[in-house]
Parts: C-alpha cells; sequence; structure tokens
C-alpha cells in the first residue's frame, strides 16, 4: 500500500457520488456502523442500492464488504456480540425496527455465500428446502414445477435433470453454487446478495455464474461483493468502493473503473494498492 | 557417526517397546475371544435360541426367554435415552457456553462415571419398589440411565462438527433456528449419532448389575412390561454360579451370543461412521 494514500475526513458529507445513482432505492443504508464486540468493522456507511441492478462491492480483504452484506439480510445476528448502529431500509422498512420477522425479511433478501453450501440431502431436496420451511407449495406438483423453474434460472437444469435425487455434495464445486443460486431463487426473493460467489470456482465456472447474475438482474436487485475487479466491471452497474470498513466512493461501474473521484479509489482499481 | 548409532538403537528399543505394550494389551482379548468361542461353540445349537431352559437335571433346552428379555431391555432402553440424549446433546451443542450447559456436561460425565450397580439402585428405588414389582420396564429404565450421556456427549460432539456454513444457508432461507437444527444439522450428523447410539447399545447389553434388582430374572418366557423378565446376562451368572456342568456350557453360549451381539453393533457402528467421514471428505 502506498503510504500516500490517505482517507478523506470523517465523517465524510453525503454526496451524490457516496450515496449512487438517484431514484427510488430497493435498499437504503444510512449512518450504518457495525461492531464485532469492541471492534469496529463498518464505519457510517451511508448508500442507496437501486432495483433492478447489479451492484458491486469492492475493496481489499477485511474492508468490510462482507460485513456490509450480511447486515442486509441480518446474517450478522447469529455473530456473538455483533452490534449495528444506525439504519438500513429494504422497500422503505427499516429491517432493524423491533417488530421486523427476520425470517420473512430473509425470504425477501436471498443470499449466497463465498463457499458454496449445499445441504447433504438431493439435489431436489436442496432446491425444495426452502419452499418446505416456508410452506410456499401445496402440492407435489407445484413443489416439482418450483424446483425445476428454479434450476432452469440458475442454468443447472439440463446438467442433473436425470439425477434430481442423487446427492447435491456428488456434484462439481460450480454446480454446487449454481444450485445454492437455485436454491436461493426457489422461494422467489426480491433482492439476492452474493458474497464473493465465484472466489473459489475456476474461470469456466466463473464465467457461468457471471452470465447467471446479468441474467437474473431483470428480475431481481442483485448486490455481489467481489475481490476480482473485473468481475465487479463485468457484471455490475453500480460499484462501491470499501477501505477499512468505510464507504469511499459509489458510482456508475464505468464511472469507478474510468474516471473516479477519489483518489483512492483510482489507486485501487489501477491495482496500485490492495 | 557412533550417536547415530546410539539414537538408532534407542528408537529401536522404544519402537519394540511399544510394539510390545500392544502385544501384551491385545492378549487378554485375544484370549477371552478364544475361551468364549472354543467353549461357547459346543454348547451353541438352534435350540440356543429357540428353546426354553430346562429345569435341573434335564440337558438341553435353551435360552429363548434370556434373548428376547435382552432386546426388550436393550430396546426400552433406547426408547428412553435416545429422546433424551439426542435432544441434550442438540442442547450442549446450540448453547456451549452457558452456565447450564456446563452443568449438564459436567453431570453428564458423572453419569457416565457411576457404577452401574449405583444406577440399578436407583432404579429399583424409583421403578421397583412403588409398585412392588419387578419389572422390564424398570430394567430398561436402568439401561437407559446409562446410555443418557453416553449419547448425549456423542450427539454434541457430533453436532459441532457440522460445518457452520450449512446453518447459516439454512438460515438464509428463512429457517428459523429450531428448524435450521432439525431440518439440516441434525441430519447431517445423523449417521454419526446412529453410530453413538449403536455403541450405547452395545456397552448396556452386556451388563449385569442394573438388572439384577430391576428386570430380575424369569424362568418362563415373558413379554410383559411390567413382569421381570430375563436376560442373557443375568440368565449367564445364574448359571455360571450354580454347580451344574450343563448349565455352565449354557453360560458359555450365552457368552458367545452376547460377544457377538456386542461385535456386530460395534461393526455397524464403524461402518456408519465410515460412512460420514466419507460425507465430509467429498
Amino acid at each position: 500500500m502506498s503510504p500516500t494514500v490517505t482517507l478523506p475526513p470523517h465523517p465524510v458529507p453525503a454526496r451524490p457520488s457516496r450515496t449512487g445513482p438517484a431514484g427510488a432505492p430497493k435498499i437504503e443504508a444510512e449512518a450504518l456502523s457495525f461492531f464485532y464486540g469492541p471492534k469496529q468493522a463498518l464505519h457510517d456507511i451511508s448508500v442507496r442500492i437501486q432495483p433492478n441492478v447489479v451492484t458491486a462491492f469492492i475493496g481489499p480483504s477485511g474492508c468490510g464488504k462482507s460485513t456490509f452484506l450480511r447486515t442486509l439480510n441480518r446474517m450478522n445476528d447469529i455473530v456473538p456480540g455483533a452490534r449495528v448502529d444506525g439504519q438500513v431500509r429494504v422497500d422503505g422498512q427499516d429491517i432493524y425496527g423491533p417488530s421486523v420477522d427476520v425470517v420473512a425479511l430473509r425470504r425477501k433478501v436471498g443470499m449466497v455465500f463465498q463457499k458454496s453450501n449445499p445441504f447433504p440431502k438431493s439435489i431436489f431436496e436442496n432446491v425444495a428446502y426452502g419452499l418446505r420451511i416456508n410452506g410456499m407449495a401445496t402440492s407435489r406438483s407445484e413443489l416439482a414445477g418450483r424446483v425445476e423453474e428454479s434450476l432452469k434460472q440458475a442454468a443447472l437444469w439440463d446438467e442433473v435433470k436425470d439425477r434430481l435425487h442423487e446427492s447435491a455434495l456428488a456434484m462439481s464445486g460450480g454446480q454446487q453454487q449454481r444450485l445454492c443460486i437455485a436454491r436461493a431463487l426457489a422461494i422467489r426473493p426480491e433482492i439476492l446478495l452474493m458474497d464473493e460467489p465465484a472466489s473459489a470456482l475456476d474461470p469456466i465456472a466463473t464465467q457461468r455464474i457471471e452470465e447467471l447474475v446479468y441474467g437474473l438482474k431483470r428480475d431481481y436487485t442483485i448486490v455481489i461483493v467481489t475481490h476480482n475487479m473485473q468481475q465487479a466491471a463485468r457484471v455490475s452497474d453500480h460499484t462501491a468502493f470499501f477501505w477499512l470498513g468505510k464507504l469511499v466512493e459509489f458510482d456508475r461501474t464505468d464511472k469507478i473503473f474510468t474516471a473516479p473521484a477519489e483518489k483512492l479509489t483510482e489507486d485501487y482499481v489501477t491495482g496500485r494498492f490492495g | 557417526m557412533r550417536r547415530t548409532g546410539v539414537r538408532r538403537v534407542i528408537s529401536a528399543l522404544f519402537v519394540g517397546a511399544c510394539g510390545l505394550a500392544v502385544l501384551l494389551a491385545l492378549v487378554p482379548l485375544a484370549l477371552i475371544l478364544f475361551f468364549v468361542i472354543s467353549q461357547g461353540v459346543q454348547a451353541l445349537s438352534l435350540d440356543f435360541f429357540t428353546h426354553m431352559p430346562r429345569p435341573v437335571g434335564e440337558t438341553g433346552g435353551g435360552m429363548a426367554n434370556a434373548i428376547v428379555g435382552t432386546l426388550m431391555l436393550t430396546g426400552l432402553a433406547a426408547l428412553f435415552a435416545v429422546p433424551i440424549g439426542v435432544l441434550s446433546g442438540v442442547y450442549l451443542a446450540e448453547y456451549p457456553g452457558t452456565r447450564f450447559s456446563s452443568l449438564v456436561r459436567f453431570a453428564a460425565d458423572t453419569l457416565n462415571g457411576v457404577p452401574s450397580i449405583v444406577v440399578g439402585v436407583f432404579a429399583y428405588g424409583v421403578a421397583v419398589l412403588p409398585f412392588k414389582q419387578f419389572s422390564a420396564l424398570a430394567g430398561g429404565l436402568a439401561l437407559g440411565i446409562m446410555m443418557i450421556p453416553i449419547i448425549t456427549r456423542t450427539t454434541e460432539e457430533l453436532l459441532l462438527l457440522v460445518p457452520g456454513a450449512l446453518r447459516e444457508g439454512a438460515l438464509a432461507l428463512g429457517a428459523t433456528r429450531a428448524r435450521a437444527v432439525f431440518s439440516v444439522i441434525v441430519p447431517a450428523a445423523l449417521p454419526g449419532i446412529i453410530t453413538g447410539v449403536v455403541l450405547a447399545l452395545a456397552r448396556v447389553a452386556g451388563e449385569t448389575a442394573p438388572l439384577l434388582f430391576t428386570a430380575f430374572n424369569n424362568r418362563f418366557f415373558s413379554t410383559s412390561l411390567t413382569q421381570p423378565v430375563s436376560s442373557i446376562t443375568v440368565q449367564l451368572f445364574t448359571y455360571a454360579i450354580s454347580p451344574y456342568e450343563d448349565w455352565h456350557r449354557q453360560a458359555w453360549a450365552g457368552a458367545l451370543v452376547l460377544v457377538t451381539f456386542v461385535l456386530i453393533c460395534s461393526l455397524l457402528a464403524r461402518l456408519a461412521a465410515a460412512r460420514v467421514t466419507r460425507i465430509r471428505r467429498s
């Protein structure tokens, strides 16, 4: 890291380039801070994430991008000692409010993890899981239909249609990750959070995931964390750059990569550090 | 150079000593198996499994009632112990850091070390005295109490081995915590939990002391839960201390059946455990 790199003073006034492009947001964070016990992981983050676009979070390891992603569906709730300050609103509703049903929130805000985590069940049962626990299919044929539809959406159907009842653990890594995407899509969320979904995959499997993300944004609001800048440039419409738990810049992806407003962003995207 | 030589000799000596210790440890097992098999096989016949004990003086007969009794008692024990043991194990794995869970853990370990005859006395106090009746239920209770701590601790350990990513995956799909535990985490650990249950069964199937004044013994065939029931171990004990040659032979046959049962249980448990490892690797 170059010693000349400096962060703008903190707290930073909200400028358009820090909260992203204008329009009614799908997700809105306001002055969000996050603590793991005494350690503060996120500092005063404000962003507005637009519907039906792909928003990428980039930044070096440990910069808080995954932590921030996980505050959007309250996955951090299960971390002992975690504490949130500020607000996150999804469709205008504060998701940390006292009357919020976390289960309903997570149904609306799906998530795909860095390491694929299929359940040790059959391919079919993996996709059917969310439908079953949420009582979303009333008949067997409806269940089978939704499973098929989700596997098609995740571009996995043709590869697995003849072995739906085999163990999901026998699939390749890329297939497992697409299965996790299908599993998340099955309960028809409105938002899909993806935490470095391709970081453990080979280039071909990565490409398939990226194509998938590109195709899914018509129906979903997608937020993808990646430490791969080429990937962010390829798949996203908007990009947020995080550094040391702070949001440095948030703008259209082409702008972030060609004419960033912050020197720090420029240094990062041109590979001068990170 | 000389030093290396000395080291090599010392190393060889220690490896040799270790090997010898292993051999010495295996000798009793080999002798027991040898004796039980050689003596038991002579007395073992189809009649042993299908016939009732004969009165003193008559040769032949079998232990049909005791074999059924042992199956009943271990079955009852499992019925008592599996729900309690597995659920306590789930609790310990889900709330590992609380004061109550360390208390439960300590209690389970202590219970595991309680002499089996004391467990028998306890079951006698709660399940025999109030009804003034030895019963299969009381025997099952005594064996069940012995199984609980084993099942609890194995369940806990195996649940902790399930990757946290599976829990997150379930929660992210809108599962409640309980739902995630019982629909994903417990099933993922199930083969291992079954291994624990089978090992616990094998362990208590060989117990005599807790049955002496709970299930007692029964010369007749009984499948009644509220009546005394025979078991291979108690029958074996009775026959072994008797002065009759024929009963001694029967006792050896009983010992062989019991050892075989335990061996089969251990093998099943090993097979299940091997499956778990395979799943985890893939």
